[in-house]
């Protein structure tokens, strides 16, 4: 066998050649991917596509502004450096390479973007149930272009005023439990103005029945409303606020539908860096194999591969938490050790795994996990001894922190317990649900939070309610209520 | 397989909507921050860009998270030495900071961004309530010649030189021609003294003959013209010759110039020292602060150090025509003054220092501006002082009490310019 390449010049033919040895590998391996896209694009671009979420087109506004200026000074000071790479979880699978990388760095990005990423995409149920990556370039078009005719009509000002109330509680417009369909910008247009028409008259009708009256039948007719409590803010307030104008409703749609379609990298972090990292570190060590790359092309990769799944300890000035490329590749790459090579301890804690075929099993936990069940069903104890973890309890009833688990017998289940807990829903963001829309005197909007091991809401609560005011369009109160069910704080707005 | 794009060539600046629509909503707090900057720097360091601080909390996006409290149990990497059970005290900086910080507004980080020197200009500009003409004149960039220089390999066709290029061709085929006509002339000699012996037919004459056509052929094939041989014009941009410039800045420093009135001085001497740095290439700028007596001082020492006193103009103006005489004649420098007070004087001395200025300075200078500042009731200076600008067109005054009238006081002279 040849080397594809010598020195670290890349040229567009030698790309090809590279994405045509990855795709022959990736295919004997089984990855399963959308077609790629991969775009060549200068660092100015590149920190262009960072301030807005990464998207190839998105709408316009102060906050991604704002971004970019934050990004452009770290990296002019070297503060930080850029990405190597962007991937868009699209069809054709959409990746960024910057011109500056090596050869080494772009074959590296394409296996780690262009197959791991997009096999991730491609599989993942997350991703599956929530995203439709052969819409979302459309969609995110039509949104802009939509919000951008909004601008023209009603001015940029009143347009803003609603985007920023969207985002503050962008989080907070996602689905759960139920499948949203898929968006499409086609669809979206033409069904766009009809829903308009007849959103209004909906709303209009259920406000009819407002006006004052008297007591006895009022009590009579009280029903809770919602009758479910609705954990998607944004749905309802899309749905039900009294006054917003229809083009209001459609930005509020457009902020949250986008929401819904990150809302799985949030809870797919490990999994997806993890899964990238150790395919590229696969497919590379299988071309080394092969002899189509040569020795200072694997000392170049292995030393950025090692960088990248650097983990500082938690008294290292540069810990920032969990690395997710750390963790993640090295439970993938255990998951595959335990099947070639399990241990007697291996055997005892996961009996279904030791000596099977990994590309099946790894296949399946990239399929059926999030974080959060990844970590629950997957963390060994070599994981936990490699990385020396423990658990720590921070107890505000409690003058000093305690060390509740280390890596030992008896830490093993705990500290899996308790990491795969981080990354829980409610750990992750307070759980916060409309709880009532009085619709029958002040049209007043009621939020529940729901405590969790009696952590408190943040100072920014305020700030938030008042955003949420403006859309609601009158009172706001959001109580928290503690494990008991009783209401224990109340923050008001209106 | 893969498709490739590249994207390199697509427009860049993206994000400089978005950079605008953060601008515009930060405007009067970016614009709070660049007045900061302006009484902080030197005035002959107006035009680089800025480090702008707004307060964090001004631009922050709120969203739901958890505070501090409660129950919360971590896993953390990198156990050195702890075992179960241990107890260690919770740490101080990140136990308190999450919520004090917030509610008492101190220890907020501030948002640190760059200007471009354009938008600080604006910002600065917009301020002074400049006319759109002025503010283009103000911001442009240094003015370019394109001048000849020589001749280049390569270039568009449009410049290609034909004589010079043609010379190159003729030079290139004599040179490349020589060794064969050398040589030929040697065949030829050698088959002429050949031929006076034997016959045409003669097989070695054959062979010489051969060889000469061949030679000749060569010759032939060099060609005309190569691109070798192009030659273009070749111009370069050098800047346009101007003159040089000095600017006085005379500035009372009395006890009642505070630092308000000082940083309304320092645009006011700011605008004049940029409007020569625009039509001159050099600009000189002399500090000269007075209160009974006058001092050439450096920048810093004249806008912040206070003195307390009297006043006395004309030791001022006096010390401006000295340095004059001195160092800058006017054969050779264009002569702006600029002189701002806040019109206190000795009133014995409001008569000298408009015969300094009728008599001395006004034949020499350009111009000269004078501001009085916060001033309600002028006094004997003002008066003088309009005796002059009734004299000399070159004079003008004003008395101002905020920003945006400083500029009127330059009017004449923009206008000038403009014309």
């Amino acid at each position: 066998m040849t080397l594809i390449s010598e020195g670290s010049e890349w040229s567009f033919e030698l790309l090809e050649r590279y994405d045509k040895e990855l795709a022959r590998i990736a295919a004997d391996f089984g990855l399963d991917t959308y077609p790629n896209q991969i775009e060549i694009i200068t660092s100015e671009q590149m920190m262009d596509a960072y301030s807005s979420t990464g998207m190839p087109v998105f709408y316009h506004h102060w906050s991604f502004g704002k971004q970019a200026l934050n990004i452009e000074k770290s990296y002019r000071r070297g503060q930080m450096g850029l990405a190597y790479e962007l991937v868009i979880n699209s069809n054709p699978c959409i990746a960024y390479l910057m011109e500056e990388n090596s050869m080494t760095m772009q074959a590296l990005v394409i296996a780690h973007a262009c197959y791991g990423h997009n096999a991730f995409f491609k599989n993942n149920y997350l991703f599956k149930a929530w995203t439709s990556a052969d819409a979302i370039v459309d969609y995110l078009i039509f949104a802009r272009n939509y919000i951008a005719e909004c601008e023209e009509r009603y001015g940029a000002t009143s347009v803003e005023e609603i985007v920023d109330s969207c985002h503050v509680l962008m989080n907070y417009g996602v689905d759960r439990y139920k499948k949203s369909s898929p968006l499409s910008m086609k669809k979206e247009r033409s069904r766009q103005k009809e829903r308009e028409e007849y959103l209004q008259s909906q709303i209009n009708d259920l406000w009819q029945h407002t006006v004052p009256v008297h007591d006895g039948i009022a009590k009579k007719q009280s029903k809770k409303f919602p009758r479910e409590p609705e954990e998607n803010l944004l749905y309802f307030i899309e749905k039900n606020a009294p006054f917003l104008e229809p083009w209001q409703r459609e930005i509020v749609r457009i902020v949250r539908k986008i929401a819904q379609y990150l809302y799985p990298q949030r809870h797919t972090k490990i999994m997806n860096e993890g899964w990238a990292t150790f395919w590229h570190y696969t497919l590379l060590n299988r071309l080394y194999d092969e002899r189509r790359v040569n020795d200072s092309f694997m000392l170049e990769f292995l030393t950025s591969h090692t960088n990248v799944i650097f983990q500082p300890g938690y008294d290292n000035p540069h810990y920032s938490g969990v690395n997710p490329y750390a963790l993640g590749f090295a439970m993938m790459s255990d998951i595959r050790r335990m099947c070639e090579e399990p241990t007697e301890e291996d055997k005892y804690w996961f009996p279904d795994l030791a000596g099977g075929d990994w590309l099946k099993i790894l296949d399946f936990a990239m399929r059926n996990f999030k974080d959060e069940s990844f970590i629950a069903q997957y963390l060994s104890p070599k994981i936990i001894r490699d990385f020396k973890l423990f658990s720590l309890l921070d107890d505000d009833k409690e003058e000093q922190l305690e060390i509740t688990g280390i890596h030992n017998e008896e830490g093993y289940r705990h500290i899996r317990k308790v990491l795969s807990e981080q990354y829980n829903v409610s750990n992750l963001e307070p759980n916060i649900q409309v709880y009532q829309a009085n619709t029958r005197e002040d049209r007043s909007l009621t939020l529940r939070h729901y405590e969790h091991d009696r952590r408190p809401l943040g100072n920014s609560t305020d700030e938030v309610i008042k955003h949420a005011h403006r859309l609601w369009g009158f009172k706001v109160r959001l109580e928290t209520v503690d494990s008991a069910g009783q209401v224990i704080r109340t923050y008001e707005c209106g | 397989m893969a498709r490739f794009v590249d994207r390199r060539l697509n427009p860049k600046n993206k994000g400089a909507v978005n950079r605008q629509r953060f601008l515009q909503r930060f405007h009067s707090q970016i614009r709070r921050a660049v007045a900061d900057a302006i009484s902080k720097r030197s005035i002959t360091d107006v035009e680089s860009g800025e480090r702008v601080k707004i307060p964090a909390r001004d631009i922050s996006e709120p969203i739901f998270q958890h505070g501090r409290g409660g129950r919360r149990e971590t896993a953390l990497p990198g156990n050195k030495k702890f075992v179960t059970g241990d107890r260690v005290p919770r740490p101080e900086t990140g136990g308190g900071s999450g919520s004090q910080a917030g509610n008492s507004g101190e220890g907020e980080d501030e948002f640190i961004f760059e200007l471009t020197r354009e938008e600080f200009l604006e910002y600065f500009f917009e301020d002074l309530e400049l006319p759109n003409l002025i503010k283009v004149q103000l911001a442009r960039e240094p003015l370019y010649k394109n001048v000849r220089a020589g001749y280049t390999a390569d270039g568009a066709p449009a410049n290609l030189h034909v004589i010079r290029s043609l010379r190159g061709a003729l030079a290139r085929r004599i040179a490349l021609a020589t060794p064969y006509a050398e040589k030929k002339q040697q065949l030829q000699e050698e088959l002429d003294a050949l031929l006076e012996t034997a016959d045409a037919d003669d097989p070695r004459a054959i062979a010489l003959r051969d060889e000469i056509a061949e030679l000749e052929q060569k010759v032939q094939k060099i060609p005309f013209i190569d691109t070798f041989d192009l030659r273009y014009r070749n111009r370069i941009q050098v800047p346009l010759p101007t003159t040089q410039a000095v600017m006085f800045c005379i500035m009372d420093v009395s006890g009642s110039m505070d630092q308000e009135k000082k940083d309304l001085a320092k645009r006011f001497f700011l605008l004049l020292y940029l409007f020569l740095t625009r039509n001159y290439e050099r600009t000189d700028v002399v500090f000269i602060r007075h209160h009974t007596i006058a001092m050439e001082v450096g920048e810093e020492e004249f806008f912040y150090s206070r003195e307390s006193g009297g006043t006395v103009v004309s030791s001022a103006l006096g010390l401006m025509r000295d340095i004059i005489h001195e160092r800058y004649s006017s054969s050779e420098w264009n002569i702006y003054g600029a002189q701002a007070s806040d019109g206190d004087n000795w009133p014995e001395d409001s008569g000298n220092c408009s015969r300094i200025l009728m008599q001395d300075l006004m034949p020499q200078t350009q111009y000269y501006a004078y501001i009085e500042v916060n001033n309600s009731n002028p006094q004997s200076l003002w008066s003088e002082y309009k005796k002059v600008a009734a004299a000399w067109p070159n004079f003008a005054m004003r008395a101002i009490g905020q920003a945006i009238e400083i500029y009127p006081v330059f009017r004449e002279l923009f206008k000038k310019q403009r014309a």
